[in-house]
Parts: C-alpha cells; sequence; structure tokens
C-alpha cells in the first residue's frame, strides 16, 4: 500500500496493493471521486464529472 | 487470442472482470476510450491505443460508462469485422427506450403501455391518454436521471416546460409510459446469452428503486417463468450480456421495463452468489473461440 495526496482538500489517501492505473476511489477526508492517473509514484486527479450519456 | 476491454475508467465491475479474464490466464488490452482517435476510412489495421492494430483483437468487451463512446466505438469495430460484446445492434436498441419498445413489442414481450409526442400540446395529450400518474422519461440516459412521475396536468405542463427548455434535442421526444404501482422493489435479472443467470430484488422506499440511487439488492428467484421472459426479452433486442429491469404488475404480473447493455453488477453477485464477471468473461472468450 502506498499513499499520495487528494487534489482537492490536501488529505492522505491510501493506494491499495491491488489498485489499477485509471481505477476510481473516494477521498477518505472529503469524499470527492479520484482517479489514479499513475502508480509508481501515485497520482490522483478529480474524477471526470458524470455526464449525461453515462451509465449502463 | 488478444482480448480488449474498452473502458472509460476503472469501476468495481471492470476490476471484476479484468481479474476473471486472469483467472482463465487471459491477460486483456485495457484500452481507454479518451486514448482513442481512429481513422475510420483505414480500417483495422491501424493500432489500437495499446499500440496492437485493432484487428488482432478475437474479442473486444465493451464497458465505457459513456453510451456514445462505447457505441461508436461497438459500431467501428463491428463494421471492421470485430466482435463486441455488446454488438452495436443490441448496444443502439437497448439504449434507446423508444427503439427497446418497439423491439419488446414485435417479439409480444409484456411491457408498460408507452406513447411518444413530440410538441407541448400533444405530449400534454400523451400523457392523458395513459393516465395520471404516468412517467415521462428521457428515451437515453440512466441512473433513472431526469425520470418525472407526472401526477397531474399541472406538473405535465410544468415538465414539458422545463424538458423543452434543456437544450439536448432528445428531451424534446416525450416518450410516457403509466405509472407502476410495483410493490416497493422491482427486479434486475441477468441474462448472459442464453441463460438468466441470476436476479436481485431491488428494493426501496424511492419509487425509483436503481441501486445507483440507494435500491437495496437482495436475491430473487429465477423462476422458470421469470427466465423465459428475460432469455425471449434479450433475444428481442439483439442478445449479449444484459440486464434487464422488470415489474411485477398487480394486475398483469411480471412485465418488462428496460433493457441495459453495459451492465453494473457489483452488488449482485453477493447476493445471489453467482459470480457474474466470470460468467461474462466465460462467454466472452467463448465468442472470441468462435473467430479465432
Amino acid at each position: 500500500m502506498s499513499e499520495s495526496t487528494c487534489p482537492e482538500c490536501g488529505g492522505s489517501v491510501s493506494i491499495p496493493a491491488n489498485a489499477m492505473q485509471n481505477e476510481l476511489l473516494p477521498c477518505p477526508d472529503c469524499g470527492t471521486e479520484l482517479e489514479i492517473v499513475r502508480l509508481n509514484p501515485p497520482l490522483l486527479e478529480r474524477a471526470p464529472e458524470v455526464e449525461e450519456d453515462w451509465g449502463e | 487470442m488478444r482480448v480488449g476491454i474498452l473502458v472509460t475508467h476503472i469501476r468495481a465491475e471492470e476490476k471484476l472482470l479484468i481479474a476473471a479474464f486472469q483467472a482463465r490466464g487471459v491477460e486483456p488490452d485495457i484500452l481507454l476510450d479518451r486514448d482513442v482517435n481512429l481513422d475510420l476510412i483505414a480500417g483495422a489495421s491501424q493500432p489500437a491505443p495499446s499500440g496492437v492494430a485493432w484487428g488482432e483483437y478475437s474479442v473486444v468487451l465493451e464497458r465505457c460508462v459513456s453510451t456514445s463512446r462505447g457505441m461508436y466505438l461497438q459500431a467501428i469495430l463491428n463494421s471492421w469485422g470485430i466482435p463486441t460484446i455488446n454488438s452495436y445492434a443490441t448496444a443502439s436498441v437497448c439504449a434507446d427506450k423508444l427503439l427497446t419498445t418497439l423491439a419488446l413489442s414485435r417479439a409480444g414481450v409484456p411491457q408498460p403501455a408507452a406513447r411518444v409526442a413530440f410538441e407541448d400540446e400533444s405530449a400534454v395529450t400523451a400523457i392523458e391518454q395513459i393516465g395520471y400518474p404516468a412517467v415521462l422519461k428521457p428515451v437515453t440516459g440512466s441512473w433513472g436521471r431526469l425520470l418525472a412521475r407526472v401526477n397531474d396536468r399541472d406538473s405535465a405542463e410544468a415538465i414539458i416546460e422545463h424538458r423543452q427548455i434543456l437544450g439536448n434535442y432528445q428531451h424534446h421526444v416525450f416518450y410516457v409510459q403509466p405509472y407502476v404501482n410495483k410493490p416497493g422493489r422491482d427486479i434486475r435479472a441477468f441474462v448472459v446469452g442464453d441463460e438468466t443467470i441470476c436476479a436481485i430484488y431491488r428494493t426501496s422506499p424511492h419509487w425509483i428503486t436503481n441501486t445507483a440511487r440507494g435500491g437495496k439488492a437482495s436475491n430473487c428467484p429465477v423462476t422458470p417463468e421469470l427466465d423465459a421472459l428475460c432469455r425471449r426479452a434479450a433475444a428481442a433486442v439483439g442478445g449479449g450480456v444484459l440486464a434487464l429491469d422488470l415489474f411485477e404488475d398487480p394486475e398483469h404480473g411480471l412485465i418488462l421495463n428496460e433493457i441495459n447493455h453495459t451492465m453494473e453488477f457489483r452488488n449482485s453477485s453477493a447476493p445471489t452468489g453467482v459470480d457474474i464477471a466470470a460468467r461474462v468473461v466465460d462467454y466472452a472468450l467463448r465468442q472470441a473461440e468462435v473467430v479465432v
């Protein structure tokens, strides 16, 4: 497990050992949905906003 | 055999699917839709975002959360002879509630009544022919977005006016169904190929029971009646890997509400005990073997 920083609130975010690039995960502090854009070293960005055609 | 998974990003479902492929000794290429830049004329010899030519893929599992990206990519790949799950033919019907209604109607699948109108006045008339309470739905869209229960003429006129102001022309297609007084739950059934592999009840105090909106999932036994109806409905829209939403109508019994072609299932394997990702992957690999 590694650590990164939430780009929204600056809080610490644990990256699970089995995390994948482009995986989504929420910030445990502020709840913002984040995307792991790089694994080594980990880098988080805000996940894209939901668009009108998103869904099943 | 080379397998690709088209994604917008990696959600719980895609992670489960990737793990299921790996459990069968297949390492799928993850193809991000944001990286796609295609020459529409050049064909399948051009490289996918993985660097491999598109034509090398035996099958591509489409898992884009963006419906438009997923459908265009299915259309392109199918036109190049590359099988996708699901096919563009299936996805294009399921992505549009009006087209789904027509397909189910042709197959004689029981479903709620439905009308369509395109202008304010005719839309109010359509709603009143259906009767209050009615449900006004966008023909495209998901997760219960912009579904409106219309209880009276005042709300009908207000909702139609609001829809007319929305920019997307599809909001000016007024697709209306009767409100089905379901028993606090609906049914989501999962069809893979020619089999209804499992089903869940989605229970919610709210009339929109989608689990993305807080509906709770519990196991729903796949009865012979449910299985037969689901397989008939899936075949009506072209078949594949599908999630079917059904109502238990107090008057008419089981009726088909809608069909989803890029299904979410993270909350459904635990209550049903069915490894949905594994079943989807087995189906995908069977499709790939057919064309290898």
